[in-house]
């Protein structure tokens, strides 16, 4: 099984320097591209059906042609890898950061050049102290290489690339609010449109994507298109880190082809549930995702099934409810946690998650009372997708709504028990 | 205390690194707090100044992010992830015992001035849960008891 992202990742904990990353191989795919057309990288990666890995799944090639080119196109051009990383139950980025920094240098050259970009900024958020370590050191190794800068490899095109560690705000991962951010601003999003494509950072077209994408890059300019697509199981490109968080036998993170069943994750690779516990069911990416349950154990996790089987992929790092854990504590710890992260632009999410979050702890402090699950479920369609002007409120509505459709009973019996049956 | 010449280098390095002063203002106020623990009312002033930016327009950015400190701190800050994963995995049981060894509770500072338990999100360690960090340290599989032994290395 090829394992592209991850083949490597040194067992030693060690990140892969310069000299050992060219050794095998790295590097070589940027040096192809400064050969091509930027428009032929673009049609590249259009083609290896690259989607997006930061959560929403958008389709890369895609996102790259709408940003202007040709001699009148405005300048600079900022090309951005999003490292915020702060969406709870996920740990995937972080892996590829510090294990293989050039990887995630060169991918970001490569992007650079298909939307001739001349400077870059890596987003990381304040807490990976270790990552911004080592993208420092590898940074500097690829600017004494003369990797970035000027006039790399005599092809007349001059990069710059600089890091940026964060100060902490869950907002900051959202596109817009990434952006607000560079500039020394408060994290709230922005007005779509004008696009980031058109008008991003400093009023310049702009690119940001995840590490994960930008880590992909290489592979694809090296191996191509169709060599991309037959990785995956399904009809979206690649491989994919999966990963599993909860009361599993092995918590973990893996590569494996895109379209690796929920079961194939929870039971051969996270080893199945702990000794004398019970599945429950699972949030299969990340904090704003919809819970799967049993019946969805062999949905393929990749973008189109699992919104099939009414969630989403989103970060593809799972989080397993076990059945002596509270499924109506779980959502209270994540609706805390919008409620805290919500930057107060829209009425919907700051007013609606600071009730949700008080209706959930006062069901939890055995205070519920009969009505309080229509009322849930009422904010949940008042934070859907259009009432506000970022996705962090649907997305808390995500594990809120299935939650009350797959544990509703466990939720009526705080109601009528008139206390916590967990506690 | 203005700012000292060091911490002046530090910031003024950051400027060839965005087209704006302002957008140096995050750099900036971690710059200052790295070396002072906390970013004071004098502080802000003076790199509003340096930045060329209101007080109002700054302090607004400070008290947006988590990780900017407005106000003092001990001498090694406790972050206590408290996200789903680590919930699950005991997160519950490790911040009473914390909170009991250190007599302070999450946002607080000890009496002798040597932590300041503040809870975080997710730290990405969601695998080797329950996490913590203390100043620059990561410390994952955490369990009550080696929590409080993680904090005996710190004096
Ligand atoms: C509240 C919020 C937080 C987000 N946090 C992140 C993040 O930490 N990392 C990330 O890559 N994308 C995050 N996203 C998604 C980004 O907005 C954006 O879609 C993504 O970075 C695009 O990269 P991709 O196309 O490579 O996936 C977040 C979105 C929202 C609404
Ligand atoms: S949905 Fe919430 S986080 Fe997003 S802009 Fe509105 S208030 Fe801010
Ligand atoms: S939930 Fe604590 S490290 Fe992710």
């Amino acid at each position: 099984m090829e394992k592209p992202l991850t083949q490597h990742v040194r067992r030693d904990g060690e990140m892969l320097d310069l000299r050992a990353y060219e050794a095998v191989g790295g590097y070589q795919g940027m040096r192809r591209v400064l050969r091509m057309d930027p428009r032929e990288v673009q049609q590249l990666v259009k083609d290896s059906t690259l989607r997006g890995r930061g959560g929403a799944g958008f389709p890369t090639g895609m996102k790259w042609s709408f940003v202007p080119m040709g001699p009148d196109a405005p300048h600079p051009k900022y090309l951005i890898c999003n490292a915020d990383e702060m969406e709870p139950g996920t740990f995937k980025d972080r892996l590829l950061l510090e294990a293989t920094p050039h990887q995630l240098i060169e991918g970001m050259s490569i992007a650079a050049w298909a939307i001739q970009a001349e400077v870059a900024y890596i987003f990381l958020r304040g807490e990976y102290v270790e990552s911004a370590r080592r993208l420092q050191k590898a940074l500097a190794e690829a600017c004494e290489a003369r990797y970035l800068g000027r006039n790399i490899f005599g092809s007349g095109y001059s990069l710059e690339m600089h890091l940026h560690t964060s100060a902490g705000r869950y907002m900051c991962g959202e596109e817009t609010g990434l952006l607000n951010a560079l500039e020394g601003k408060r994290a709230n999003p922005r007005t779509k449109p004008p696009f980031p494509q058109v008008s991003g950072l400093f009023g310049k077209p702009s690119i940001v994507q995840n590490v994960e994408t930008l880590c992909t890059l290489p592979h694809i300019v090296n191996n191509g298109a169709e060599w991309f697509k037959k990785l995956s199981r399904t009809a979206d490109g690649g491989t994919k880190l999966y990963g599993a968080s909860g009361k599993v036998k092995r918590p973990g993170l893996w590569e494996l082809p895109m379209g690796t069943t929920v079961r194939e994750l929870l039971e051969e690779y996270a080893g199945g549930m702990r000794e004398g516990l019970r599945f429950r069911g699972l949030l299969p990416g990340g904090a704003s995702t919809d819970f799967l349950t049993e019946e969805h154990l062999d949905v393929p996790m990749d973008f189109t099934a699992v919104q099939k089987a009414g969630s989403r992929m989103g970060t593809g790092t799972m989080i397993v409810l076990d059945d002596k854990t509270c499924p109506v504590g779980m959502v209270w710890n994540l609706e805390k946690f919008f409620a805290q992260e919500s930057c107060g632009w829209c009425t919907p999410c700051w007013s609606g998650l600071n009730w949700t979050e008080r209706t959930l702890r006062a069901l939890e402090e055995g205070r519920g009372r009969e009505g309080d699950l229509e009322k849930l479920a009422y904010q949940t369609w008042f934070n859907a997708p259009g009432n506000t002007f970022c996705a962090l409120a649907p997305g808390s509505a995500e594990p809120l709504q299935s939650a009350l459709k797959y544990f509703r009973e466990d939720f009526e019996r705080h109601i009528h028990d008139k206390r916590c049956p967990w506690k | 205390m203005p700012l000292s010449a060091e911490e002046r280098r530090e910031i003024e390095a950051e400027f060839p690194r965005y087209p704006t002063r302002r957008a140096v203002c995050i750099d900036a106020m971690k710059i200052v707090q790295r070396h002072r623990g906390w970013i004071s009312d004098e502080s802000l002033e003076d790199i509003a100044q340096l930045l060329e930016m209101s007080l109002d327009e700054l302090d607004g950015v400070a008290t947006f992010y988590n990780l900017l400190f407005r106000k003092p701190v001990g001498r090694h800050v406790v972050l206590l992830c408290d996200s789903v994963s680590c919930w699950i995995m005991g997160y519950d049981r490790l911040r009473e015992r914390l909170c009991s060894k250190l007599g302070a509770r999450l946002g607080e500072t000890t009496a002798d001035g040597r932590f300041t338990l503040l809870p975080i999100v997710c730290l990405g360690a969601c695998d080797h849960a329950p996490a913590m960090m203390v100043d620059e340290d990561l410390h994952r599989d955490l369990d009550p008891e080696k929590a409080e032994q993680a904090l005996e290395n710190y004096k």
